[in-house]
């Protein structure tokens, strides 16, 4: 029982920790940088054609997580 | 007396009276005349804004030419974007601007930085200097793209016989807008010579946002000048540097006027930018509904990377 009580609250815990603005940002201005660079590098012709997936989904994710909680 | 009374008490009972708009807008709640006053500029946002970008977002799914604007529109999915997004012209473009953008930023922030910190120090004459330094971003592109064209003549230019001064080479045996290897980085001077000083604006506003106890803190403890440097002024000064470099990488992914008026994207395709070739397919080829996927994809990139100019500003606020 105590243990149930443990884990449910080290996972609440998690969620919290992660599932706040500043984390997710982070993430989603990771994910437009990542695209970014994929668009204009020289090397891999695949990594550019999925640049622009890359920053749309990067570009939505911060637009949407922005509006959580801080 | 009494009939004087009377005509005063008749007038302080007709001031009241008001036409009847005026009673109509005295009789608006807060909100209602909050909507009143807002709604113009919302209109002329939708009207200027938003609506040509839903327009441009519906044209790159279809093959619209808008030099025959007549014929029937096809939609076509998301054709435009898969060519363009596995067209190596494109992809080469894209480099192109990535070599611009890398090194204009570079070279901006450099120098931008080392001359903040020259002008942060106190000397004789320093607000002069901030003026003159500053007097270049003051200019308008197309000023400063006409008389560099000048200054790049092989003939009569003062940047070749600057050149031609220091490396003892002729004056005439080289064109900065005519070479493939060079044109690129005329562009990238020219940049940087413009948007230098503002690099440096944003500095020394880091610089001045330091306060001076810690360099007294500093002091006491016998750090080194090079010591206060890279533990004070840098660290300290970082969000700002942040800043202006997404801010000029921002302006200068999507730098049109300057390179079309210095090499109009040649010689060939050297320096041939992302938005010199959408002008291209947009306004030479005509390929609307093509162009404004191009452009969609553009927006896209410019508008992911405002985002993060937007989390780095806060960053900055909140120091």
């Amino acid at each position: 029982m105590n243990l149930d009580v443990n884990t449910s609250t080290l996972r609440r815990g998690l969620a919290d920790r992660i599932l706040r603005r500043g984390p997710l940002e982070s993430i989603a201005t990771t994910i437009i940088a990542a695209g970014v660079v994929m668009l204009m590098q020289p090397f891999f012709l695949t990594l550019y054609s999925w640049s622009f997936a890359t920053t749309l989904f990067g570009t939505v994710m911060f637009t949407i997580v922005s509006k959580v909680r801080e | 007396m009494n009939d004087l009374s009377a005509s005063s008490q008749i007038t302080y009972r007709a001031v009241p009276v008001r036409p009847a708009v005026a009673r109509r807008i005295r009789g608006l709640s807060d909100q209602a005349l909050a909507w009143l006053f807002i709604t113009p500029t919302i209109v002329l946002l939708l009207a200027i804004n938003i609506f040509p970008l839903v327009w441009t977002i519906y044209l790159s799914f279809t093959n619209y030419r808008a030099n025959r604007a007549n014929a029937p529109t096809i939609w076509l999915g998301t054709d435009w974007y898969q060519s363009i997004l596995t067209d190596p012209d494109i992809w080469a473009a894209m480099q192109v601007t990535a070599h611009f953008v890398i090194w204009t930023v570079l070279i901006e922030t450099v120098l931008g930085f080392g001359l903040a910190l020259l002008i942060d120090k106190k000397f004789r004459g320093h607000g002069m200097w901030t003026t003159i330094i500053l007097l270049p971003m003051m200019l308008s592109p197309a000023v400063v793209g006409n008389f560099w064209t000048f200054l790049y003549q092989p003939q009569i230019g003062l940047f070749n016989y600057v050149v031609a001064f220091f490396t003892g080479r002729d004056a005439s045996s080289f064109q900065m807008l005519g070479d493939v290897t060079l044109s690129p980085w005329a562009i990238v001077i020219v940049d940087a010579w413009m948007w230098t000083p503002y690099v440096m604006l944003i500095c020394l506003a880091g610089l001045r946002s330091i306060p001076d106890y810690i360099y007294e803190a500093a002091e006491v403890d016998r750090a080194s000048n090079w010591r206060q440097f890279w533990s004070i002024t840098l660290p300290m000064a970082l969000p700002f540097i942040m800043l202006a470099v997404l801010f000029r990488g921002i302006e200068n992914f999507k730098m049109f006027d300057m390179v079309n008026l210095l090499t109009g994207g040649g010689p060939g395709s050297t320096t041939e930018v992302a938005s010199i070739t959408l002008k291209r397919a947009a306004f030479e080829s005509w390929r609307t509904g093509y162009s404004s996927a191009f452009a969609i994809i553009l927006f896209v990139t410019v508008f992911g990377l405002a985002n993060i100019y937007v989390k780095a500003l806060n960053r900055v606020k909140s120091r």
